[in-house]
């Protein structure tokens, strides 16, 4: 089936997906994806711990180094696209964001029999391997939860921080 | 359906639907009663005629239960499914509105969902979409604001809460018989029945798959979801057609994405001295086997410029079982007369 020349003229997150790299980062992460998870459930605590230090500095003040250093390290690891409400708790840890359809909530009917993307023939399908992470997690369905659709103000921002922001607050 | 549409003094547009009914639509009563439904797809003219659309329905009529209006299926322009539900609404059809992600934001489907539902559109099935690298325009920018789950969730909120999803409220809300679809023959293929739970919770009713020519991969999928009793919560329809040639399989399997044909079925056609005959040969067989496994509420016939067979083939494949799906009554109004009350709507609203 075609597939796509230019990522640039496709890509709806504005950069092309990795291609399937066997020894790469998130190919990684997607293998550990449980003691990423309980990382994750240890960071969480840590945040909510240190919320009443983070909010005296200010959330505002923080916001750019927050998502700076999230950028740097989820960047590496996950291939993250800095959506701002992070799920790769829920994702087996392979961000759904790396999908060209940008699907949240499992993989679309598109999926090549070798288990690639439909639209990157050459990238294994983002929910192919998170279905693989998920089987490693504890919480083995956390992948099953329905999320809502994105909020695309929040791009850019650091989702660490935005866990100590109510939800359908300011971005 | 013969909706009335004004001069109801004051009461809701549309009576309320069926007691245990979401919607007034003929495919849910027809599901709900535990018969075996029938649905076409309808290929969408190239055309601003509306009797396009009417005399391609026509081919349909009596013989299924819904009419599917494709929303640019494989990223190719046609007529909009919304215009042609209309139409086909006019007229006494069933159809199925399909709305895929790739085209419209939120705003602009939670827009198109109520003026269906307001033109009497009944159905509604919720789709991703393909990428548009496969269609005839691959430069346009593709949306994906909502993924399938997601809008499934959104129309159902419209409906049952009466929301849109800033929670503003909703004075009519649509009563639509919720739709999603699913591909058994895609990896990964474990995800595939959980995933259909997960398109129940978000709010579907029914489900409406991907061709299938490869039933034991269906039964194996089948075997999962009624382990997880989904089969008892939504009504699947399982998706068949006939392929034209070998030549055509092929094309259709580097061509269409998700499309699963297994190599038998591609060798089978080539074989054939008559592989027309050969391909309604073997839709009719797997509507048998599909028929067979336990779950199944349906079929969904996909038979892309060959809408002709669909009728032969429901009828060779016996599943309506002496059953008569609706058609127009002798001496109702006419293909014709249907796109006259259009004029006449159009021409007593000019007012320049």
């Amino acid at each position: 089936m075609p597939a796509i020349r230019n990522p640039a003229a496709y890509e709806p997150q504005g950069r092309a997906p990795r291609p399937a790299r066997k020894g790469g980062l998130p190919a990684w992460s997607v293998r550990h994806a449980r003691f990423l998870a309980r990382l994750y459930a240890v960071s969480c605590a840590a945040v909510n711990f240190s919320a009443p230090l983070l909010r005296r500095i200010g959330l505002e003040r923080l916001e750019g180094a927050a998502a700076l250093l999230e950028r740097e390290t989820k960047g590496r690891f996950f291939d993250c696209r800095m959506c701002g409400q992070c799920v790769l708790s829920a994702t087996g840890m392979s961000c759904p964001m790396n999908c060209p359809k940008a699907l949240r909530n499992g993989p679309c009917g598109g999926v090549r029999p070798d288990g690639g993307c439909e639209i990157y023939p050459e990238m294994t399908c983002v929910w192919v391997r998170a279905w693989e992470g998920a089987q490693r997690m504890q919480a083995e369905d956390a992948i099953l939860q329905v999320q809502t659709p994105i909020d695309h103000r929040r791009k850019g921002a650091s989702a660490w921080l935005a866990l100590l922001r109510p939800i359908g607050g300011k971005p | 359906m013969g909706a009335p549409m004004s001069g109801n003094g004051g009461k809701p547009w549309a009576p309320s639907p069926p007691p245990g009914h979401v919607s007034r639509g003929r495919l849910e009563r027809v599901l709900r009663s535990g018969q075996f439904a029938v649905t076409a797809e309808l290929n969408p003219p190239d055309s601003a005629d509306p009797g396009e659309v009417l005399r391609r329905a026509a081919v349909f009529e009596g013989w299924v239960d819904g009419v599917n209006a494709t929303d640019g299926s494989g990223a190719n322009c046609h007529m909009s499914s919304v215009a042609m539900c209309a139409l086909m609404t006019r007229a006494g059809y069933s159809p199925v509105l399909q709305v895929s992600c790739r085209d419209y934001n939120r705003i602009a489907i939670q827009g198109n969902v109520l003026g269906a539902a307001a033109l009497g559109v009944s159905n509604i099935l919720c789709l991703t979409g393909d990428g548009v690298q496969v269609g005839d325009q691959p430069e346009a920018k593709p949306v994906f604001d909502l993924d399938s789950i997601s809008l499934l969730a959104t129309v159902k909120q419209m409906r049952d809460e009466g929301r849109f999803l800033s929670g503003r409220k909703i004075t009519e809300p649509p009563r639509l018989f919720i739709g999603a679809s699913e591909n058994p023959f895609a990896p990964p293929y474990e995800f595939r029945p959980m995933r259909l739970a997960k398109k129940l919770a978000a709010g579907a009713e029914f489900i409406q798959t991907q061709y299938c020519f490869d039933v034991p991969l269906l039964e194996r999928f089948m075997a999962r979801v009624r382990d997880l009793g989904l089969d008892r919560r939504c009504f699947i329809l399982v998706g068949v057609g006939p392929l034209a040639s070998a030549r055509t399989a092929r094309w259709m399997r580097a061509n269409v994405p998700g499309v699963h044909i297994p190599d038998a079925v591609v060798a089978r056609l080539e074989k054939a001295g008559d592989p027309k005959a050969e391909g309604k040969r073997i839709c009719v067989e797997i509507i048998r086997q599909i028929r067979a496994i336990p779950g199944i509420s349906g079929v969904h016939l996909m038979a892309y410029r060959q809408e002709e067979a669909v009728c032969e083939i429901v009828e060779e494949s016996g599943v309506l079982a002496g059953r008569k799906p609706w058609r127009r009554p002798a001496g109702a109004a006419s293909d014709a007369a249907a796109v006259m009350t259009l004029d006449e709507a159009l021409e007593s609203g000019v007012d320049d």
